[in-house]
């Protein structure tokens, strides 16, 4: 094999911090063949993805079972980033993950982690590009954020403060009671994920049923429509004719 | 060294007669069979009833009387083999059938029928109550050394086992002390968990036992581990099953603790009120873990082996309220003397 003269930045991502120190002292042992650097440490996943954000890196060796946001919620943001990184998922002890992780033929390290089976993963790490579209499908839940870049920043919007979520051209908007962000994900695909914590009130147009304050009665153009009143935020949004039904179904609950 | 209640079990043993739900259970049975009789010898449900009635004043005073008696002989039947045991008990009965049946002829006069059909049904019911609280014991027992399988498959979560190794193994090179006791707490905690499981053992040690698995999991969780010990007031000279705190503690750090990136307490309350001991255990909760199935399986498990010590007089009840989960255990304060 030929030395390859670039470092390997790598992150380590765990949520338990001797776990990360044990990684640390195995990478350390790893440097002495491999040229590596550790860039950074990040103690849960919101942190890993603003880290990386921030702080470009080849591999991340990333925990699966964290508090918040598990492991593979943080891959399925990373893989949006212009050039993500190589993710080895670590975990001790997830019969699920596992088995996903065997059926996808995806790398991961059986904690507690032996020094040559690390050295493989990330040799492997630098030569096998991330498969798009696999993490959604092992995904065991509905991400609890959002991701969305702007200028080289990464935003997480917490899926709970999410007020709805608008298709515009190819982008969809999603709206907070503080600002709005783009984001590049089909709506109907989002809806499938979120299920009931939004509901359709237009073909372009998903609102968080928590976020509901009441329906109101409009004119536009001389015909009558029901308007949604969003708590936190002044604008409203139409119910199209063929959604109506969702303001009887409110009146209801 | 008394032989403990449930090493007995094995070989067949009298059920505990001061138990109230052996109790409960041999009342509810007679009286069954009681009515049972009084239907078979009616033309129609009134005149069972009446007929249930009048032979009531012959079976409840025996009933009460007997259990009585057992109550107090309880322990010296225990100690003795199985077989000399029922027949002390069918003395009893044939002895205390007698002796009401002299009083009831003293007090009436005439007085019911022949001597020898009383004899026969009080020998009867108590042959078949000894072969029901037999087979009863037996049904249970494997149970019992399921249940002790499951410590290793269930109690103690491979999940904790490997991220425990883990955490020690980090410790090594910078702090060798630390997994040198480390180390040490895992070894016996893993000692007890392979023990053979049967016996009551101290309250104290089961709290030592707790604490150590605190340790262990303090390593990983460092701050966002909190234990709020209340256990000032708690007996010295408890028995309690073995294991009967240490899964949940488990269950409170695995669903409470290690989903939040916060730290929560996890509070313990052990304590005893007037012949009852009871433990109380809190943990933070937040809806929607994922992981609910080896909690009901511990708790299962607790509950089941919590029936086979102490029959209906120990219970197991869970609070979940949006950001707490409650789990407290009622049971008989076994002294360490009584035994």
């Amino acid at each position: 094999m030929t030395q390859e003269a670039e470092t390997l930045r790598v992150v380590i991502v765990d949520d338990e911090a001797p776990a990360r120190s044990r990684l640390r002292d195995l990478l350390a042992d790893c440097a002495d063949e491999l040229a590596l650097a550790v860039v950074g440490e990040a103690a849960n996943g919101r942190a890993a993805i603003e880290l990386m954000a921030a702080v470009p890196a080849d591999v991340v060796l990333l925990d699966v079972r964290m508090p918040d946001m598990d492991g593979i919620e943080v891959a399925r943001h990373l893989q949006k980033f212009e050039r993500p990184p190589a993710v080895v998922f670590a975990t001790a002890y997830d019969e699920f993950a596992i088995r996903a992780f065997e059926v996808h033929a995806i790398d991961y390290l059986l904690k507690p982690i032996r020094l040559a089976r690390l050295k493989e993963a990330l040799a492997r790490a630098r030569s096998v590009p991330p498969r798009p579209g696999v993490l959604n499908e092992i995904a065991r839940a509905p991400r609890t954020h959002l991701s969305a870049q702007e200028r080289g920043k990464v935003y997480l919007i917490p899926i709970a403060e999410v007020l709805y979520l608008k298709a515009e051209l190819k982008y969809v908007t999603v709206r907070t009671t503080a600002r709005e962000h783009l984001i590049e994900e089909p709506l109907n695909k989002l809806e499938e994920e979120f299920g009931e914590r939004f509901v359709r009130v237009h073909r372009n147009c998903l609102v968080a049923r928590a976020a509901v304050r009441g329906f109101e009665r409009a004119l536009q153009d001389g015909e009558a429509h029901w308007e949604v009143l969003l708590n936190g935020v002044e604008e409203r949004i139409a119910v199209s004719r063929r959604q109506q039904h969702v303001v009887r179904e409110f009146g209801k609950s | 060294m008394a032989r403990s209640i449930n090493q007995n079990a094995y070989a067949g043993a009298l059920p505990n007669f001061r138990n109230l739900g052996i109790m409960l259970r041999v009342l509810v049975i007679v009286n069954v069979a009681a009515a049972a009789a009084a239907i078979v010898k009616s033309p129609d449900l009134l005149a069972a009833w009446w007929q249930f009635i009048e032979s009531s004043a012959l079976v409840e005073p025996l009933l009460i009387l007997s259990l009585l008696v057992l109550a107090a002989l309880s322990n010296v039947l225990r100690r003795i083999p199985y077989w000399a045991a029922a027949m002390v008990v069918l003395a009893v009965e044939l002895v205390l059938a007698t002796a009401l049946y002299l009083a009831w002829r003293v007090l009436l006069g005439d007085g019911p029928s022949a001597l020898e059909r009383y004899w026969a049904l009080v020998a009867l019911t108590t042959f078949a109550l000894l072969a029901y609280f037999h087979l009863r014991e037996r049904a249970l027992s494997p149970a019992l050394s399921e249940a002790r399988l499951q410590a290793l498959q269930a109690r103690i979560r491979p999940h904790f086992l490997f991220n425990s190794i883990n955490a020690v193994l980090s410790l090594i090179r910078q702090e060798p002390k630390r997994a040198e006791v480390a180390l040490e707490d895992m070894a016996d905690l893993f000692r007890v968990l392979m023990a053979d499981n049967r016996e009551l053992t101290p309250l104290v040690r089961e709290i030592e036992l707790c604490r150590q698995y605190l340790g262990i999991e303090q390593l990983r969780l460092g701050e966002r581990l909190r234990v709020d010990w209340q256990i000032d007031a708690f007996p010295r000279d408890a028995l309690v099953p073995p294991l009967v705190l240490q899964p949940l503690l488990e269950n409170a750090v695995y669903h409470g603790i290690e989903p939040r990136s916060e730290p929560g307490t996890i509070s313990i309350h052990v304590y005893a009120l007037r012949d009852e001991l009871h433990a109380v255990l809190r943990n933070p909760y937040r809806e929607a873990s994922d992981h609910h199935a080896g909690n009901r399986m511990a708790l299962a498990n607790i509950r089941e082996r919590l029936a086979l010590h102490f029959d209906a007089e120990a219970r197991l009840s869970v609070k979940a309220s949006d950001d707490a989960y409650e789990v407290r255990i009622v049971m008989p304060y076994v002294k360490e003397r009584d035994r």
